[in-house]
């Protein structure tokens, strides 16, 4: 049971789901949609990026934060990267694939597309996109989805190029690969109603598996990210970015009320307890010019240690917010943004080798009783005087309410403070790319993918496999294998749909986890393996062997592969001759036994051919041998 | 109802409603910003709109929001304008520098004066004293050589009242002609400096706060000549200090599409240090008095020879009255035997010839094949290594200060203003 009563506290959530397109080129350049191994970027530059305002002369409040620091950003180039990426040359026109694609998903949430899609700039200064901005279009709007908790409204869906990868973060430097920048992705977001993190992980669910069902989306870690935004009734809207794993998505949701709650009740609190915040910044380096905190000392070193006084707050700065998080952790993450490592509470001290004396002296020197809480931070002026700014402003806000935040999802389902909610400052038109007309004509002609789910329906009814196999073929990467090889072979005796399901989704996987590479099986493997088995060349309790030799010569054919192995040795007229030897040998016992004798008989038969030729066959021909033999006598 | 620009409307489309303000749009299309920023387009015959709230009747919001980021800077930054600072003045003449969106055309324009730089460079009110002066608001491709010489007239009011460095904003695409023709138009004692750039200034990687910031070091240092400074490298590492006369665009449109060919750059400028080195010989911080010398014959080509061209298209320049020809030959500077004849009739009726390379680096020698001997023969003037469009722009204005056919082929096989050197660049 969970702690909350979500429909109490007004819960309601959305989500932004943002999905990588598998088109063959990027969204506004002709670069193939590879992703590198850093290693073998062949290129390096870096730059520096500014806030930049607006065609209505306004800073974006996200943007002018992250541009308090002087950030150097450096990018790795690849040859499969070109001046685009560098953002050394205008972008070329945007991707038809990729747009197709998202009219495709949008039809299938059921959206309207606009009659012409504008493609926007919109302001990203964290350096992910050389530019300073992603290009990103709003295509269709006002859809839905229904899901078993309920109705879900389906806002926006946009076409966006995905940013650039960070590597790297050394002080102020950060180090981006150009690789990913530009691979075109949709941003679907979902109306607020959204109801309880159940609710929120189901929808997810529903969204990837429909992005699936079109069969051009990348799969794999990273390919797909989603970000919620989360109130309640008497908190603040939140945004919770990079949640890579579904399975994280109801614990954010919870650990968010949580957070919202907690940060509710403290308020109530602290306003019983008179708390204040001072806005006077106070310099305390003098009262530590002995201290033997190494920490302090690193700090104090060209730096200095800069105070704030929270009056009535003591007690609450270590308080919990989420499992692990305090009040205090909040206060740092904002911190942060000025760039320091960190900040000192007096919740937590003494400790950090800053004794007792010093943090009496400290509250002494600036007035601060009892019930007072201090904050400090070390380090050079300039950003001490930014983070301790941050942490007041932060301090002020714990009493008005909860702040209107990008957060960043952490692994274990809390979230820490990555800036402001952007605002629409932040967009403006991408005067280098013309708008794109979708015509009516145009969005009628695009087809829409079966959904995985219907497939895997149909995949029960029309090729009898059971549920679970349908399932997995149906959501399997190889599902294109599976669906071109069945075409050949849905009414074959021998092969069957179960068997290149299980071989595709059962056999191929436990090969790859016995360490076989079975990366290097190509499709025209499995083509000449199904061949052979249903031609009786070969059995198939043969296929494991088969398939693990191929992934040693994926050049040599299957047939030649077979022979080396001595698969098929066994031509039939040799089994025959097996077959009638036998039936000569053990005619008493067949005599006497009739028809039933068959199963004793084909116990012989396997011991000699198990492996090597299917049973079926096997028992077929010694069928047919022993009736000949009965009737003849 | 009449929806204008900037009313807040609702759309509705089969059903479904778009909230936002109208923006200007494609004919047959009304285009809505909406409350998340986005535009979208729809057509206009296919919805219902509905006023909701009419745009106030207010100044144009363009100009407001000029007002607003005057009034912000002001704010800001206290008006000290420090005694001890040195005065540099920066003519804005449009382009990508001086650009930002023009909803109109929803196409990147000029719009932006000095003062919209200052505001968006803060950093350069530390370098110096500025003033800022409007000459034009053009893009480059549209200057003529009347531009040149309102430009050089600007310069030389501003040095005679005080400046201690020209910085000029200028459209890359011309910028090397603009820079060749105050080069030989003015003599010098203070720094002018051409600056540009290749990223338009609405994007927070623009180019344009580096090339500022650099030039505004250089236009306060001791180099004294007519130069032209941008980006190094596609990093924002350095800048390079270009000779006016010696630079050329030679990308579409990397950042370090400058470069000075046939010469080392006058100087680099490290963006981290503001530190300035300097790489080859200049004309130092007053060691010249200051000189104007307008006049520009605008009747002079630069033709390009290529394999097979027609002589006639020479002798089209002859027969339309041009009183100079550039000619881009191929290799060491050669054109088609066939051209000789035509480049004799020119300098026989008084019309000096002289000839470039399509190679740009390296020098013009007619002296090697026998082709240059008779172009030789037939008059034609080695251009040296000087670039093709500065030996344009030094052909105007040669004939722009004299008529006189001797003296002119004595000035143009002159370096006047470090066009041609003496030693070939390793």
């Amino acid at each position: 049971m969970s702690k909350y009563d979500y429909t109490e506290l007004g819960l309601k959530a959305g989500l932004e789901i943002h999905q990588q397109l598998d088109s063959k080129e990027k969204l506004f350049c002709k670069c193939p949609t590879l992703i590198r191994d850093t290693k073998e970027s062949n290129f390096e530059f870096f730059r520096y990026l500014r806030a930049t305002e607006s065609e209505m002369g306004e800073k974006d409040r996200a943007a002018v934060e992250q541009t308090k620091i002087r950030r150097k950003y450096i990018y790795r180039a690849y040859d499969s990267t070109c001046l685009i990426e560098n953002d050394e040359e205008p972008p070329r026109e945007i991707n038809r694939e990729a747009l197709g694609i998202s009219l495709g998903v949008s039809k299938l949430f059921n959206m309207k597309p606009v009659d012409r899609m504008n493609i926007m700039r919109k302001i990203v200064v964290d350096g992910s996109n050389t530019s300073g901005f992603q290009r990103t279009a709003f295509l269709a709007g006002d859809g839905y989805i229904e899901t078993p908790l309920g109705h879900c409204g389906m806002d926006s869906l946009c076409v966006e190029e995905e940013a650039a990868q960070k590597i790297e973060e050394v002080g102020d430097t950060i180090i981006y690969s150009l690789d990913r920048l530009g691979i075109p992705l949709v941003e679907i977001a979902t109306a607020p109603d959204i109801k309880s993190p159940k609710q929120a992980r189901e929808v997810a669910e529903y969204i990837g598996m429909v992005l699936r069902s079109t069969g051009k989306v990348k799969r794999g870690l990273g390919t797909i990210r989603q970000d919620i935004n989360i109130s309640i009734a008497k908190g603040a809207r939140v945004e919770i970015k990079g949640v890579q794993a579904l399975d994280l998505i109801e614990e954010i949701v919870a650990r968010e009320v949580e957070r919202q709650v907690k940060l509710l009740d403290m308020r109530e609190e602290l306003l019983a307890r008179k708390a204040f915040v001072c806005e006077e910044v106070y310099d305390a380096t003098g009262l530590f010019q002995d201290t033997r905190s190494k920490v302090l000392l690193k700090g104090m070193k060209n730096g200095v240690i800069l105070a704030a006084h929270l009056k009535g707050f003591d007690g609450y700065v270590g308080r919990e917010v989420q499992p692990g998080r305090r009040l205090g952790t909040e206060f740092s993450d904002r911190a942060k943004t000025a760039g320091v490592g960190g900040l000192f509470h007096t919740d937590e001290l003494p400790n950090y080798g800053i004794t007792e004396k010093e943090v009496q002296a400290l509250k002494d020197a600036i007035g601060a009783k009892e019930d007072s809480a201090v904050i400090m931070v070390a380090a050079e002026p300039e950003k001490a005087r930014l983070a301790i700014e941050a942490v007041i402003k932060r301090a002020q806000e714990v009493l008005t309410g909860i702040p209107e935040e990008t957060r960043k999802a952490l692994p274990e389902g809390n979230s820490s403070y990555m800036r402001p909610l952007p605002g629409a400052a932040r967009m403006y038109p991408e005067t280098d790319v013309p708008p794109v007309e979708i015509s009516r004509k145009y969005y009628e002609c695009i087809e829409t993918p079966e959904l995985l789910t219907e497939r895997a329906k149909r995949f029960t009814t029309d090729y009898e496999l059971n549920p679970e196999l349908s399932n997995k073929i149906a959501y399997s990467k190889d599902l294109p294998l599976f669906e071109n090889l069945i075409e050949n072979y849905r009414k074959d005796e021998l092969v069957g749909a179960t068997l290149i399901a299980r071989t595709l989704v059962g056999l191929v996987p436990e090969l790859r986890r016995s360490g076989v590479d079975v990366d290097a099986l190509k499709e025209e493997h499995f083509a000449g393996v199904f061949a052979a088995i249903s031609a009786g060349e070969i059995a198939k309790e043969a296929i494991q062997e088969l398939l693990t030799a191929l992934t040693k010569e994926p050049d040599t054919p299957v047939p030649e592969v077979i022979s080396n192995l001595g698969l098929s040795a066994f031509d039939p007229a040799e089994i025959e001759t097996f077959i009638e030897g036998l039936v000569r040998e053990r005619r008493e016992f067949i005599l006497d036994k009739g028809p039933a004798a068959l199963g004793p008989l084909m116990g012989m038969v396997m011991k000699e051919y198990r492996g090597k030729v299917d049973g079926k066959i096997l028992s077929q021909l010694l069928k047919t041998e022993i009736n000949k033999f009965i009737s003849q006598s | 109802m009449e929806i204008k620009q900037g009313d807040w409307v609702r759309v509705e489309k089969d059903g479904t409603v778009y909230e936002g303000k109208v923006m200007p749009s494609a004919e047959g299309y009304v285009t809505l910003k909406m409350n998340s920023g986005y535009n979208a387009g729809f057509l206009e015959a296919e919805v219902t709109i509905t006023l909701l709230e009419s745009k106030p009747e207010e100044p144009e919001v363009a100009e407001g929001a000029a007002e607003k980021r005057a009034l912000k800077v002001s704010s800001e930054l206290p008006a000290k304008r420090s005694e001890k600072l040195p005065k540099v003045a920066i003519l804005s003449t449009g382009g990508t520098i001086a650009s930002k969106i023009d909803y109109r055309t929803g196409a990147v324009s000029s719009q932006f004066t000095a003062d919209d730089i200052l505001s968006a460079i803060p950093e350069l009110r530390e370098i110096a004293d500025f003033k800022g002066r409007v000459i034009s608001s053009i893009l480059s491709e549209n200057m003529e050589s009347s531009s040149w010489e309102n430009l050089a007239k600007a310069v030389v009011e501003e040095i005679e009242a005080g400046a201690d460095g020209i910085i000029i904003t200028h459209g890359t695409d011309t910028m090397m002609y603009s820079a060749a023709a105050l080069s030989f138009m003015i003599e010098t004692p203070v720094p002018i400096v051409f600056v540009g750039s290749q990223r338009s200034a609405d994007r927070p990687s623009s180019d344009n706060a580096m090339n500022a910031i650099c030039a505004a070091l250089v236009a306060i240092s001791d180099i004294a000549e007519v130069s032209v400074v941008m980006h190094g490298t596609t990093s924002d590492d350095y800048c390079e200090v270009h000779r006016g006369t010696k630079v050329r665009k030679l990308h579409t449109s990397r950042r370090d599409a400058f470069k000075s060919v046939n010469s080392k750059p006058l100087a680099v400028v490290d963006y981290d240090s503001r530190k300035i080195e300097t790489l080859i010989a200049h004309t130092r911080r007053g060691e010249v008095p200051l000189k104007f010398k307008p006049g520009m014959e605008t009747k002079c080509a630069l033709v390009k020879f290529t394999p097979g061209a027609d002589p006639a298209i020479l002798d089209y320049y002859l027969e339309a009255g041009y009183k100079g020809i550039v000619i881009e030959g191929t290799g060491l500077g050669h054109v088609s035997t066939k051209w000789i004849p035509s480049i004799e009739k020119a300098t026989e009726a008084g019309i000096p010839v002289v000839i470039t390379s399509q190679c740009l680096n390296g020098r013009v020698c007619d002296r090697v094949y026998d082709t240059g001997r008779d172009m030789l023969k037939a008059g034609a003037l080695e251009g040296e290594d000087m670039l093709p469009e500065t030996a344009l722009v030094k052909m105007m204005w040669v004939l722009g200060q004299t008529g006189a056919f001797e003296e002119a082929v004595e000035l143009l096989g002159a370096d006047l203003s470090g066009e041609i050197t003496g030693c070939t660049l390793q």
